[in-house]
């Protein structure tokens, strides 16, 4: 257990453990050789485990359990039995989360509230379950996937982008919160990430892949950062988009 | 709850901190450790995470009021919380000096004992814990015990480097080494590479009470690991000039001057420390004998400036610290090489010449060549390098100082310390309830 002095991590919890960018983050935390035990919590386990047994083969002890980022009231004892497996967390990734159809949920408002149940609701109960965990233990990181999306909702995609600002400023305070308790959350906003959720659609400027978020991801655990933006520079065009006049914003193709 | 890291200021993690001045203090805060146990802590000097304890006591461990007793013999009746500096103080002027001294004077007995420390005389006097004659321990239940050397064989070899994780030593008895002045002769010689320079140390280490070596880790070449060789042994009374013979065994403790808070980011690179290194062996002479230096300069320079370790900013820095046994020169080169090659900034590189290692599992000095690197922990490479560094000590039979280590593959361990199981049979007859845990005891899975 903990995170050693140049931030490679023994032990680390996937919430979303068929999530392409969670898989690449574990993946590349692996890579510095010392994760030594691995609990990937997905909806569906069988689905995570072509990953469980890539994991395995590296001689990692990994445990695939069932778990339902809704069903908020199951998460006290869930993450109690995943962490009683894992002994410390060292590294918790929240990486569940859903895009949704925002046509749809225009139309059907019960489609929305469903993206709002997985992407903000639910992470919201693990990711407070998960700071109290890691405050007791007296160390650990938390990161969470927020999006750029929900730095300033977007005409296309106002739905998922609430969700994603609603989760960041949790995420966000949640760090605040832990500030001194020898855990930390890292908060990350990538920008479009070619994954199967995004799989068909046309991709942005600055694409990047599930790796390059997880290799930002790795220099975070291992250092100090609290929020990072996949590629660095998108962090810029979102200071210059959240900066624009609403009418402007309104108008651009994006 | 308090966030501690070692003295590399890395890997921070919370703690309950309770501070001990007494035996029983020391107990009952064992006694009523929370669930995540309790680990002893000096004064922070470890390198890395053996006094850190995330989520559960840490007991920080001070000297009593009780004056330090040293009797006509130099047998020294110590708390585990009086640190040598304190000690010192009271010990110099009556003509005695520790056996043993790191590189700082800021370290406690307890801490002392628990990482087996050594110093530039281990090629003659060994570790610190050959020069303790008696513990006062406290168990893992809470409970006192006395013991000695030759009547309590095992615990008291698992307590000699390990780390507190075996008991919290409060108090020891140190058989202090006797002087006549406080003043070192020292000899000085330039090596122009590492060969010359392990040539110099094999052949006249004899002869010196107190030997180090710093090396130059940025050059590569023909002067890849040149030195600066430095040996002496106290001054007796008659070698100190007419001026120094009124007071011959004055002691000053104190810093000259202490790092701010805040350093610049990246305040020691390659350059600065290439500029740093290059002065440093120019300065020093090609050959020079019976300098008079004071216990401060020789032993303790680093004590010289406070707080040192902000030096490499708030990304800490490790100390790799390996000993390769006599006879695998050639691998010292190597891993002096990899360090050159990696361009590794780093001004503080040590080579030392260890003599017999002591009859306890988990003491760090063999015989062998010890090598000391100090290295920025952002050093893009530096795991990687690292790991390859750890596995080339491991098949040469050496290994790593457990007082220094922060992040070794926790596998390794075991062929580094081949009586490892020693010391955990140990633990569980002293500690059945696994009440001393450590970060360090986590990371290695023990």
């Amino acid at each position: 257990m903990v995170i050693d002095a140049l931030g490679a991590p023994q032990r680390v919890l996937l919430i979303g453990g068929t999530s392409d960018i969670g898989q690449a983050i574990v993946r590349e935390l692996v890579g510095a050789d010392r994760v030594r035990s691995v609990v990937l919590a997905s909806r569906c386990p069988e689905e995570a485990e072509p990953f469980a047994d890539e994991l395995r083969d590296g001689g990692i002890d990994v445990a695939s359990v069932a778990f339902d980022v809704t069903a908020t009231a199951t998460h006290e004892a869930t993450l109690a039995r995943a962490t009683t497996q894992l002994g410390d967390i060292d590294v918790a990734v929240m990486a569940a989360g859903v895009l949704g159809d925002q046509d749809e949920a225009e139309a059907d408002p019960s489609a929305a509230v469903a993206t709002a149940m997985a992407n903000y609701v639910g992470p919201m109960s693990v990711c407070l379950h998960l700071g109290n965990r890691l405050r007791d233990q007296g160390h650990g990181v938390l990161v969470v996937l927020s999006s750029v999306a929900g730095d300033r909702p977007r005409r296309a995609n106002f739905v998922y982008g609430s969700t994603k600002a609603g989760l960041d400023a949790l995420a966000t305070g949640l760090g605040d919160a832990l500030h001194g308790s020898g855990a930390r959350v890292v908060v990350v906003r990538p920008g479009f990430v070619r994954t199967s959720m995004t799989d068909g659609l046309d991709e942005a400027p600055l694409t990047v892949d599930p790796a390059d978020v997880a290799s930002a991801v790795r220099a975070a655990v291992a250092g100090r950062s609290e929020l990072v933006y996949v590629p660095r520079q998108i962090g810029a065009v979102m200071r210059v988009l959240k900066a624009l006049p609403r009418p402007i914003f309104r108008r651009l193709p994006i | 709850m308090t966030l501690l890291t070692g003295w590399g200021r890395t890997a921070a993690t919370d703690a309950e901190l309770v501070r001990t001045r007494s035996e029983e203090e020391i107990a009952s805060a064992t006694r009523t450790a929370p669930d995540r146990g309790v680990i002893a802590r000096g004064l922070g000097r470890s390198y890395n995470d053996a006094a850190q304890n995330a989520g559960g006591r840490v007991i920080e461990l001070r000297r009593s009021d009780r004056t330090i007793e040293i009797d006509p013999d130099g047998l020294a009746r110590l708390d585990a919380g009086c640190s040598i500096d304190e000690l010192l103080a009271v010990a110099v002027p009556r003509g005695w000096f520790v056996p043993v001294t790191p590189g700082t004077r800021q370290i406690t007995v307890g801490g002392a004992i628990a990482a087996d420390v050594h110093g530039k005389n281990h090629h003659v006097d060994g570790a610190f814990g050959d020069h303790v004659e008696r513990m006062v321990v406290i168990d893992g239940r809470g409970q006192a015990h006395e013991l000695r050397p030759t009547t309590d064989v095992g615990w008291w070899g698992a307590l000699r480097g390990g780390m507190g994780l075996v008991g919290t030593i409060a108090a020891a008895d140190v058989r202090l080494h006797a002087i006549e002045t406080s003043l070192v002769s020292v000899d000085t010689e330039r090596a122009t590479d590492l060969d010359d320079l392990m040539e110099r140390m094999e052949s006249r280490d004899d002869a010196y009470r107190y030997s180090v070596a710093w090396v130059d880790l940025l050059t590569t070449g023909r002067t890849l690991g040149r030195g600066v060789l430095t040996r002496g042994d106290f001054a007796t009374a008659d070698q100190l000039p007419p001026a120094r013979t009124t007071d011959p065994l004055a002691f000053s403790s104190g810093s000259l001057a202490t790092v701010p808070a805040v350093v610049p980011p990246k305040l020691l690179n390659r350059f600065s420390i290439r500029a740093f290194n290059e002065l440093w062996y120019r300065r020093a002479p090609r050959h020079r004998t019976g300098e008079l230096q004071s216990i401060g300069a020789f032993f303790h320079p680093l004590d010289g400036l406070s707080a040192w370790n902000r030096l490499y900013g708030a990304s800490g820095f490790v100390q790799w610290q390996c000993v390769v046994p006599i006879g695998a020169e050639e691998e010292l080169r190597t891993i002096v090489g990899r360090f050159a090659e990696q361009r590794c900034p780093t001004f503080l590189a040590v080579l030392k010449r260890f003599g017999p290692g002591a009859d306890a599992p988990l003491s760090f000095p063999m015989p062998g060549w010890t090598l000391a690197v100090d290295v920025p922990a952002e050093v893009p490479g530096l795991a990687a390098l690292l790991d390859d560094l750890d596995e080339l000590v491991v098949v040469v039979g050496g290994r790593l100082y457990l007082a220094k280590d922060a992040r070794v593959r926790p596998e390794l361990v075991p062929p580094m310390y081949p009586r490892l199981d020693e010391l955990r049979s140990v633990r569980a007859a002293v500690d059945p309830d696994g009440r001393f845990r450590s970060d360090l005891s986590r990371r290695l899975g023990w």
